[in-house]
């Protein structure tokens, strides 16, 4: 077991026993403990009969109940992890029933960000399903008066092979439930040749009520006697309202009253922003209320953020020495002055998540309690800010988790659950909050805006003898602490500190940034605009040095070795490095097979006419992406197809891979499209999808092909790893067709596109 | 007051008619199968059908509807799923779903109009309806597939 996953089951530990409690088998979590649960924080796999741990439960009638604990946005992550677990069982999927669990420690993180459920969880959900197979066995063999040796089982069934014997796991479960737990050295894990789910795969539990209308997610949830709010944040980050005329507001038919939030105290995290709660009958009149409030703002110090300003700022800090975070050999020595030395400036602006469904969440406050029901990536995050936001402890808060309308980091951020939660306490009674698009839009936490300085001299083959790379963004971490502005190292290392080019002289840097807005995660977070600058600027010196890019890339990353990061921070995705080590020649193999599988050879870009390539390991996995596109003489871009190949490590759920590698070229495309965000005067200028537009049906790649590689490497990510080398391939093929350079996105406000 | 059909049942509604069709559905009905998405047409999120045709209930007045009959997603299959439906369960199209009630009516409206599109006027059809998963490549499959099935 690798110290990472040690961690995190000491956290695990905690959360079920208390500290101290000295446990063999620590997953497994006695039967006892279920019963001392309050019965609004049970599961039906807490109150099955056979419920070996908390993950599963096993009815007399046959029903296994398997709890989900991470969050369903659309990656099929509530069936991936219980089929783990149900193949482990050896149950049959049709007769498992999914718990969604609620905001709960015992269940260790339930974060669902970071590409992360299957590699953290995988083992796990192995385990609790091997135990409780292991007791089905013990009290089959116990009845038959056979060795447990002897039994084994087939879907649902133990079966005693020389008598021909064979009972079911609902007849067992009350027998079962008498069996001591196993330990974990008794755990007899399936063969990978027994699998039947796990690597074949399943499609989503939720797939018809998905094509009918019947999933629940938080827009859809109601609670009798409820009421909807709607809320005026102020427009500059940081803002505090000045006056307030409600009047006109009030006399809206259906507006109730409105509330007052307060503002937050810096550092913001999760707070709610404050502003104004229109409180009304229905949806509809709380956002006609808000049209009519008269509210005057302070804005605060934020008022003087001006995205235009400050990329300009970026982009002079970017040309500044700053903090060193890795260093071979001595580039300053090495860069000669001359005509060989190549530089180039990268800069992608503030991206708004933008998912389906607006932030939303229903929290009802009685008795000191609070109930809320939250798409959320992040239900103990919620829990903990309702409990900070309502000053009672989180064993008093419970967080359902719903079907999320997509998330793409936005929902690990409650603040919007929050706010319901604060509302409700104060109007006594279940509330609401549904956040218009313009909401979304403008009161994100975004994805960084990013400067990227690039530098290599390079010899007479064109290979760089030297190479300089500085980045300056405003970091993640300003939103828990003020005075943050420096990349800290998981974020650094999202494709930055570990560029993988078996070159002499590398010095990589980061400058400082300070933050006007809320920063947050975004899927694949800073390594779009890491492997943007460093794909795209390895592109340029490939064409400058008239050599292939797919072969001048393999020349940089260099023979197959693992990456040394000593004295390094590299904290590789919170991962253990010895179970996820950073493999030059894992890259190199996704990179011969799109090379491969696209016809790459044969592909020859002319004018109009392009071929880009790109390859970058994030969140653990490697992937290769070529993209081709055709530019019309009136400018516009069209793809035709996008070739893209992945090592994931092991791959539980294929079909439900390639659907996150698919949709990552489509998330890529907005991005390099039209994907940005500014500020004037602290007011984000964009509001709805007008003027944030996202990718539409007619401007995606016509065809996504992917290609997931065999590996005998243990899980890593497939929602976020997509969508980096995507976005660079993409720049890349619109240089082929055009020769025109990509260094600022999106295309939109790009001076040589627009 | 506003009389109009609703998923084959009539109904009257004393509120304000003003109130766009979608929040009519949502809130006050609870069919919860149409989705708000942007509240300007934009998105395609919010689409119901109005005698048989894709309309935005979301910038749609419940007194435009007056007289009309709107069908929403929760009808689509209520007597065994639709072809267009299986279609989306056959080519696993949803990611996160929340798009897929807007998506589906749109593509209903298409194939009865056009029961064998091309790639193009399945493009125009479909570029009003936003899936931010990019489902996009298996929305176009699913079409084909449902429309392989009106031959």
């Amino acid at each position: 077991m690798s110290p990472i996953e040690n961690v995190s089951r000491r956290k695990f530990l905690k959360g079920v026993f208390g500290s101290g409690a000295l446990i063999l088998a620590v997953r497994y979590v006695p039967p006892m403990w279920a019963q001392g649960l309050p019965t609004e924080r049970q599961t039906d796999a807490d109150r099955a009969t056979l419920h070996p741990n908390f993950f599963v439960g096993i009815q007399q009638d046959g029903t296994v109940y398997i709890v989900a604990h991470r969050s369903e946005m659309g990656t099929t992550i509530r069936t991936s992890l219980p089929l783990v677990l149900a193949d482990e069982l050896d149950a049959d999927w049709k007769r498992v029933k999914i718990d969604q669990a609620i905001g709960d420690k015992r269940y260790g993180d339930q974060n669902t960000d970071g590409s992360q459920s299957v590699r953290r969880f995988y083992n796990t959900m192995r385990e609790c399903g091997a135990a409780a197979r292991f007791m089905l066995i013990q009290a089959a063999a116990q009845q038959w008066k056979v060795p447990a040796s002897e039994c084994s089982t087939e879907p649902h069934l133990v079966i005693h092979k020389a008598t021909g014997r064979r009972v079911g796991y609902g007849e067992l479960a009350s027998a079962a439930a008498r069996i001591t737990e196993p330990k974990r050295e008794e755990l007899q894990l399936k063969n990978p040749s027994e699998w039947r789910y796990i690597g074949k795969g399943m499609t989503s539990v939720d797939l018809e009520n998905l094509c009918t209308g019947k999933a629940m997610y938080g827009m859809d949830a109601h609670l009798d006697g409820m009421v909807y709010a709607s809320i005026e944040h102020p427009p500059v980050f940081g803002g505090k309202i000045k006056t307030l005329d409600d009047q006109d507001a009030l006399k809206v038919a259906g507006v109730q009253k409105t509330v007052r939030v307060d503002p937050f105290k810096p550092p913001a995290a999760f707070q709610p922003l404050g502003g104004v709660a229109v409180i009304a009958d229905n949806t509809w009149a709380a956002f006609q209320g808000r049209k009519k409030l008269k509210i005057t703002w302070d804005n605060g110090a934020n008022e003087s953020y001006d995205s235009a300003e400050y990329k300009k700022e970026l982009l002079e800090t970017a040309h500044k020495p700053g903090k060193l975070i890795r260093s071979v050999g001595d580039s300053d020595k090495a860069f000669p002055a001359g005509n060989n030395v190549v530089e180039a400036d990268y800069y992608v602006p503030l991206l708004a998540h933008a998912p389906m469904e607006p932030m939303v969440a229903l929290a009802d406050f009685k008795d000191g309690k609070v109930t809320a029901w939250a798409p959320t990536q992040n239900p103990q995050a919620a829990q903990a800010i309702m409990s900070s936001e309502l000053g009672i402890p989180p064993e008093n808060v419970i967080c359902h988790v719903t079907l999320l309308g997509g998330g793409f980091g936005r929902k690990s951020k409650p603040d919007y659950v929050a706010e319901a939660a604060v509302l409700s306490k104060k109007l006594g009674r279940p509330v609401k909050v549904v956040w218009t698009r313009e909401d979304d839009v403008k009161f994100d936490y975004y994805n960084a805006v990013a400067a990227m300085y690039m530098k290599a001299a390079v010899d007479e083959k064109g290979r760089p003898t030297a190479w300089l790379q500085r980045s300056v963004f405003p970091p993640i971490t300003s939103i828990f602490d003020v005075n943050s502005v420096y990349g800290d190292p998981p974020h650094l290392a999202q494709g930055w500190t570990d560029l993988p080019y078996d070159l002499p002289n590398i010095r990589i840097e980061n400058g400082p940034a300070q933050a006007h807005v809320r920063i947050g995660w975004l899927r694949s977070v800073a390594n779009i605009y890491h492997a943007f600058a460093v794909q795209c600027f390895t592109d340029e010196l490939a064409h400058r040095a008239q050599r292939d890019p797919v072969e001048y890339m393999l020349d940089l990353v260099g023979p197959p070795r693992t990456l040394d990061f000593t004295n390094v921070q590299y904290p590789n995705y919170g991962a253990d490095y010895k179970t996820y080590p950073w493999e030059t020649g894992r890259l190199r193999k996704v990179i011969e097979v799109v090379a491969e599988k696209s016809g790459w050879a044969k592909k020859k870009s002319r004018k109009g006419h392009g071929f880009g390539f790109a390859a970058h390991r994030s969140f653990l996995t490697y992937v290769a992406t070529v993209v081709e596109v055709e530019v019309g003489n009136d400018g516009e871009i069209r793809i035709p197809r996008v070739d893209t190949a992945l090592d994931a490590g092991l791959v539980v759920n294929p079909e439900a891979t390639r659907a996150q590698f698919e949709g990552a070229v489509v998330f890529g495309t907005s991005i390099v499209r039209s994907g940005e965000i500014t500020a004037k005067n602290g007011v984000i200028q964009q509001s709805n999808f007008n003027d944030y537009p996202v990718a539409r049906i007619n401007e995606v790649p016509a065809q996504t092909n992917v290609y997931i590689t065999e590996s005998s490497a243990p899980p890593a990510g497939v929602g976020e790893p997509g969508v980096p080398p995507f976005v660079a391939a993409f720049c890349n093929a619109i240089f082929a067709a055009t020769g025109k350079r990509v260094r600022d996105l999106p295309l939109s406000s790009n001076s040589l596109f627009a | 007051m506003v009389k109009l059909k609703v998923n084959g049942i009539d109904r009257a509604f004393n509120g304000d008619p003003n109130m766009p069709l979608l929040w009519y559905v949502r809130d006050i009905l609870g069919l919860t199968g149409t989705k708000f998405g942007c509240g300007m047409a934009l998105c395609g999120a919010c689409t119901v059908h109005k005698n048989g045709e894709a309309i935005r209930s979301c910038i749609t007045p419940v007194s435009e509807a007056a007289g009309s009959e709107i069908r929403t997603i929760e009808d689509l299959g209520a007597k065994g799923l639709h072809p267009v439906q299986e279609a989306w369960m056959r080519m696993n199209v949803p990611q996160c779903g929340y798009c897929q009630s807007g998506q589906i009516m749109q593509a209903v409206s298409l194939l009865k109009t056009t029961p064998h599109p091309t790639d193009e006027q399945i493009d125009d059809a479909m570029s009003g309806n936003i899936c931010r998963c990019g489902t996009y490549q298996r929305i176009r499959q699913a079409i084909k597939l449902a429309a392989g099935k009106n031959a």
